[in-house]
C-alpha cells in the first residue's frame, strides 16, 4: 500500500515537472479570435473567422501575399510565366515541401503538381470523385470568383509543373491564387482517405503544408495548433499556437489586458481610446483595403462641369471629416484605391481645402452667384463610412461657404442602391471594399464605362483615355506594367475628379507589447507565422 | 405515491407532444422555403431542388412529415447542422455537459446563499437586516445579465485580477473529455493545477448566472417564512419551550420550503434563457452559446434540435420537482 502511493506521488511530481518544464520552456501565443470557424477547409467556406483559422495557419496556396501588401509574391509555385495572349499560366513548384501528418495520415511524399491539380479539379471538375458534398456545402468562393468561367483546364506537366489554361485573359488571376479558397491540399491524403471509405475526413481533419499543424479543436472554446517543424517557410519561432474563441469584443478586451490572450481580434471601436492609452498594448492600425467617397453625375448639370467638380473638391475640409465622422479611424484619401494597394499613385497632389480659389473656380466655371445642388448620404453605417448623415451636414456647410446651396436626401438602403443604378442620383455619397486585392476591382467597376451600363459607376463618367488605360491593364500579365498603367489613370482621375475621394477606414488590431514582430495584413486575416514572444 | 407519479409523468406526454408540434412548425412558418432552410442552400437548381425535398422528406404531405420527425426522433436523430455538418443531437452531447455543471453551481449558489438569507430576513423582519436583503436581491433581480457579468469581469478578473476572464479552465491546460463536466475531467486528469483552475473559471460565470435565482428564492423563502410563522403549529412549538433552532429549522423551515421548491423549479428556465448570455459573455461552450450561433447563422436544425431539447430539459426538471413536492408535503399527493 505504502509502495503504491509512493509510485503514484512520484509519478504525479513525474508529470507536474514535465508540465511545468513545458509550460515554461515551450513559447505559447494565445489569439483571442471573435467567433468559431465554419470548418477547416478553407475551399468550403467565405467567413474570415474560418479564414483565420485554417487557410492562414495551416495552408498554403500557390501564390501569396507580402504581408501587409497586396503584392502577389511566390508560395507554393517558385515562380510562373504568362503566355503572350494570357491564357496560359504556367507554374514552377516548390520543390521539398512538406504536409503535416496526422494520426490517421503519414505523408510518403513531399508537395508536387498532383496535389495541385487535386485542389483545383475538386472544385472545379464536377465529375470529380471530391467533387460532390453533402448538401448545403458548395465551394462558394470559386464560383463566386467565376473560377468556372475563367479556368479551362488545370494540367500537369510534370511533377513541378503546372499548367493553368484560362477560357479568356484575366490578369487579375494571380491574384484571385492567392485567395484563401486557392489553398492546396494533399492528394495523397484524400487518396488514402478514399481508401479507407472515409473521404470526408479531409474536410475535417486539416492536413495541409502551412506553418502550423492542427491538435485540436473544441467546439466553440478552443482550437490548438503547433509549430510545423518541416515547414517550408522556416518553422515558426511560436512552438504552440491557441485560439481562445471569444465572441464579446469587451471580454476580448478584458482577456488581453490579463494577459490571458496576447493577440486580440477586432476591437470594439468605443474601447480603441482607452487601448491606446494602456501601456501593457501596442495598437497595431492599417488602412483597410477600401474608399468612402462622394461621386458627381457628370450626366447632370452642374456636375457636367469639371471646374465645378474640382471646385466642390477644394470646398470640403477632409481633416474636419475625418476627425468628427471617422474619429481617427481613418486615413484622408487622394485616388480611389488605398495605398497599401499595388499601383498607389503616391505622386497625385491632393486637392488642399480651399474656399477662396473654389470660389474663384466656380465663377470661372460660370456660377458666379453660386448653384443649387443635390446630395444623397448613406442611410446605413458601412465599414468605410462610418456615419452618412453626419458626413453630409458637415459637408452642406462646406459648400455653403462658396454659395453651393445642398440639399440632402436619402432612401432606404435598397431603395438607394436601386436608384443609384438608375442614375436619379446628383451627387451621392458611396464606397467600396476590394476583396482580392487587385486594382482592376476598384477601377474598372466604379469609374470604367462598363460600369455606367452596369450602374456601379455612379458618377456615370466614362472618359476614353482612363479607359483605354484600364482596359490595358486588364490585358497587360506583368504587374509593374499593369501598375504603371494604373498610375497614369490616377492621374486623370484627379484632374477630371468625377469623385471626392474622401477616406480610407482604418482597421485596428490591439496586441499585447511583449508580442514581436506581428504584422497586419491588408485583409482582415491574423498571421503568426512569424511572430515571437519577448522574455520567453 | 404511485397513483401520483402516474398523473404527473401522464401530463407530460401531451405537454411534449405540443412541444414537438411547435418545432416541427417552425421550419414552415420562417419566411422562405422549408427545403433552403433545412439544407441551407440558396438558389439550387429544379432538379436538385426535387432531389433535396425528396432525400429530406418535404416533398410529403405535412401530417406524413410530422410523424417521420417524431420517428426521428424517438430514434434521437435531429438532423444535421447545416454549418457544421454533424448530427444536431452529438453536438448537444458535447456540450450540454458544460451548461449543465454552469447551471448546477449557480442553483447551488443561489440556494446556499438565498436559503438563510431569506430566512434571516424573515426572523429578524424590518430590521436593517431585513432591508439589506430585500434591497439586494432586488437589485440583483433588475440586473440585466449581461451587464452584471462585464461588471464581475470588470472588477474581478481585470481590476483585481482574482479570477480568469472567460473559459472553462486555463487555456494551457489540455483536459482530455471524459464526461464533459470539466470539474470531473480535471480531477480526472492527473494534473493538480487543472481542478483548481477549472474551479477558478467556473466563481464568475457562477455568480453572473446564479445572481437571478438567487434573488428569487431569498425573496420567496422570506415571505413563505413569514407565512408559516404566523400558523398556529409555530405559535404551539413555541409554547411548548422548543429551542429556537427546532421552531425554525424542523417545524417552520419545512413547510416554508414548499412554495422554495416549486420557484426553484420555476427558475430552470430563467437558468437556461441566463445561460445564454452568461455563456455567450464567458465563452463558455454550452448550449446557450450554440444557439445563439445556429439562429445568427440560420442554423435551424441545430435551432430546432436546441429548443426542443431545452424544452425537454425543462420539463423533466418540473417533473422532478413536482415529485419532489410530493415527497416534502404529502397532502399533494392525495389530493386528486
Amino acid at each position: 500500500m505504502m509502495k503504491r502511493k509512493l509510485i503514484a506521488k512520484a509519478a504525479l511530481l513525474a508529470v507536474m515537472c514535465a508540465t511545468a518544464g513545458y509550460a515554461t520552456a515551450a513559447k505559447t501565443l494565445v489569439f483571442c479570435s471573435e467567433g468559431s470557424p465554419e470548418g477547416f477547409n478553407p475551399q468550403l467556406y467565405t467567413t474570415g473567422t474560418t479564414f483565420d483559422a485554417s487557410s492562414v495557419p495551416m495552408y498554403n496556396r500557390l501564390v501569396e501575399f507580402e504581408l501587409g501588401t497586396t503584392k502577389p509574391i511566390p508560395g507554393l509555385a517558385e515562380s510562373w510565366t504568362v503566355s503572350d495572349d494570357g491564357m496560359t499560366y504556367t507554374f514552377k513548384l516548390r520543390k521539398g515541401v512538406k504536409f503535416h501528418s496526422s494520426a490517421k495520415f503519414k505523408p510518403t511524399r513531399d508537395f508536387n503538381a498532383d496535389d495541385v491539380l487535386f485542389s483545383f479539379n475538386r472544385m472545379g471538375d464536377v465529375n470529380h470523385p471530391f467533387h460532390k458534398l453533402a448538401a448545403g456545402q458548395s465551394f462558394g468562393y470559386y464560383s463566386d470568383m467565376g473560377m468556372d468561367k475563367i479556368i479551362d483546364k488545370v494540367e500537369k506537366v510534370d511533377d513541378s509543373t503546372v499548367v493553368f489554361k484560362l477560357k479568356h485573359p484575366e490578369a487579375p488571376f494571380i491574384a484571385d491564387l492567392g485567395m484563401d479558397f486557392a489553398s492546396i491540399l494533399s492528394a495523397e491524403y484524400a487518396d488514402n482517405m478514399k481508401k479507407a471509405g472515409t473521404p470526408d475526413v479531409i474536410d475535417r481533419e486539416p492536413v495541409g503544408t502551412g506553418p502550423f499543424q492542427f491538435v485540436s479543436y473544441q467546439k466553440d472554446a478552443v482550437i490548438r495548433y503547433k509549430a510545423f517543424d518541416a515547414y517550408w517557410g522556416g518553422r515558426p519561432k511560436l512552438d504552440n499556437l491557441i485560439y481562445a474563441i471569444t465572441p464579446d469584443a469587451s471580454v476580448r478586451y478584458a482577456k488581453l489586458k490579463a494577459n490571458e490572450c496576447q493577440v486580440m481580434a477586432f476591437p470594439k471601436p468605443a474601447d480603441i481610446e482607452l487601448m491606446k492609452s494602456d501601456p501593457a498594448i501596442t495598437m497595431m492600425t492599417k488602412p483597410g483595403l477600401n474608399i468612402g467617397y462622394i461621386s458627381f453625375n457628370v450626366e447632370k448639370k452642374p456636375f457636367d462641369n469639371k471646374l465645378v467638380r474640382q471646385a466642390l473638391n477644394m470646398a470640403v475640409d477632409k481633416a474636419t471629416i475625418l476627425k468628427t465622422v471617422y474619429q481617427g479611424a481613418g486615413i484622408p484619401a487622394k485616388n480611389p484605391i488605398p495605398p497599401t494597394l499595388w499601383g498607389y499613385n503616391d505622386k497625385v497632389v491632393d486637392y488642399t481645402y480651399d474656399p477662396v480659389k473654389a470660389k474663384a473656380l466656380l465663377a470661372k466655371a460660370g456660377y458666379p452667384n453660386g448653384v443649387e445642388v443635390e446630395m444623397w448620404y448613406l442611410p446605413v453605417t458601412r465599414p468605410y463610412n462610418p456615419d452618412g448623415k453626419r458626413m453630409a451636414e458637415l459637408i452642406q456647410a462646406d459648400w455653403a461657404k462658396i454659395g453651393v446651396k445642398t440639399k440632402l436626401t436619402t432612401y432606404e438602403w435598397t431603395e438607394y442602391l436601386k436608384r443609384s443604378k438608375q442614375g436619379d442620383q446628383h451627387s451621392m455619397m458611396f464606397g467600396w471594399s476590394g476583396d482580392n486585392g487587385d486594382p482592376d476591382n476598384f477601377f474598372a467597376p466604379l469609374l470604367g464605362c462598363e460600369g455606367v451600363k452596369g450602374g456601379g459607376n455612379t458618377a456615370r463618367w466614362c472618359n476614353k483615355d482612363y479607359e483605354a488605360l484600364i482596359q490595358k491593364a486588364k490585358l497587360t500579365p506583368k504587374q509593374d506594367e499593369r501598375a504603371k498603367l494604373y498610375e497614369q489613370a490616377q492621374v486623370i482621375l484627379h484632374e477630371e475628379a468625377p469623385w471626392i475621394d474622401l477616406a480610407h477606414s482604418v482597421r485596428f488590431t490591439p496586441i499585447r507589447k511583449e508580442v514581436l514582430n506581428f504584422k497586419m495584413a491588408v485583409f482582415a486575416h491574423h498571421h503568426f507565422e512569424k511572430v515571437d514572444l519577448a522574455g520567453k | 405515491m404511485f397513483g401520483f407519479l402516474l398523473r404527473r409523468v401522464g401530463l407530460v406526454i401531451p405537454t411534449f407532444l405540443g412541444i414537438t408540434l411547435l418545432v416541427f412548425l417552425l421550419i414552415h412558418l420562417i419566411p422562405g422555403n422549408a427545403v433552403e432552410a433545412m439544407s441551407g442552400e440558396r438558389g439550387m437548381d429544379p432538379a436538385r431542388y426535387a432531389q433535396m425535398a425528396h432525400d429530406l422528406g418535404l416533398d410529403q404531405p405535412i401530417y406524413m412529415q410530422y410523424f417521420n420527425y417524431l420517428g426521428n426522433l424517438f430514434k434521437g436523430d435531429l438532423g444535421m447542422s447545416i454549418m457544421t455538418h454533424t448530427s444536431v443531437m452529438s453536438e448537444f452531447k458535447t456540450l450540454f455537459p458544460a451548461t449543465l455543471e454552469l447551471s448546477f453551481c449557480a442553483i447551488l449558489f443561489a440556494l446556499i446563499i438565498g436559503l438563510p438569507a431569506g430566512i434571516l430576513a424573515a426572523l429578524r423582519r424590518n430590521t436593517v437586516l431585513d432591508y439589506s436583503v430585500m434591497g439586494a436581491s432586488l437589485t440583483g433581480y433588475s440586473m440585466p445579465v449581461f451587464w452584471w457579468a462585464l461588471l464581475l469581469i470588470l472588477l474581478f478578473s481585470v481590476t483585481l485580477g482574482w479570477t480568469p476572464v472567460s473559459g472553462r479552465i486555463d487555456i494551457l491546460f489540455d483536459v482530455p473529455p471524459v464526461t464533459g463536466f470539466m470539474l470531473i475531467d480535471s480531477l480526472l486528469s492527473d494534473d493538480s493545477g487543472a481542478f483548481k483552475s477549472a474551479l477558478s473559471h467556473l466563481i464568475l460565470p457562477t455568480i453572473a448566472l446564479g445572481t437571478i435565482p438567487l434573488a428569487v428564492i431569498a425573496r420567496m423563502t422570506r415571505s413563505a417564512m413569514l407565512e408559516v410563522l404566523r400558523e398556529d403549529y409555530v405559535r404551539t412549538a413555541r409554547a411548548k419551550g422548543l429551542s429556537p433552532w427546532r421552531v425554525v429549522g424542523i417545524h417552520a423551515f419545512r413547510n416554508a420550503l414548499i412554495p422554495v421548491v416549486t420557484v426553484v423549479g420555476l427558475q430552470v428556465g430563467t437558468l437556461l434563457a441566463g445561460a445564454i448570455l452568461t455563456e455567450t459573455i464567458f465563452s463558455w461552450p454550452g448550449i446557450g452559446k450554440w444557439l445563439v450561433a445556429a439562429i445568427q447563422r440560420r442554423d435551424y436544425p441545430v435551432v430546432q434540435g436546441g429548443i426542443l431539447l431545452s424544452a425537454i430539459t425543462i420539463i423533466l426538471v418540473n417533473l422532478a420537482v413536482d415529485l419532489l413536492y410530493g415527497v416534502i408535503n404529502p397532502r399533494i399527493r392525495h389530493r386528486s
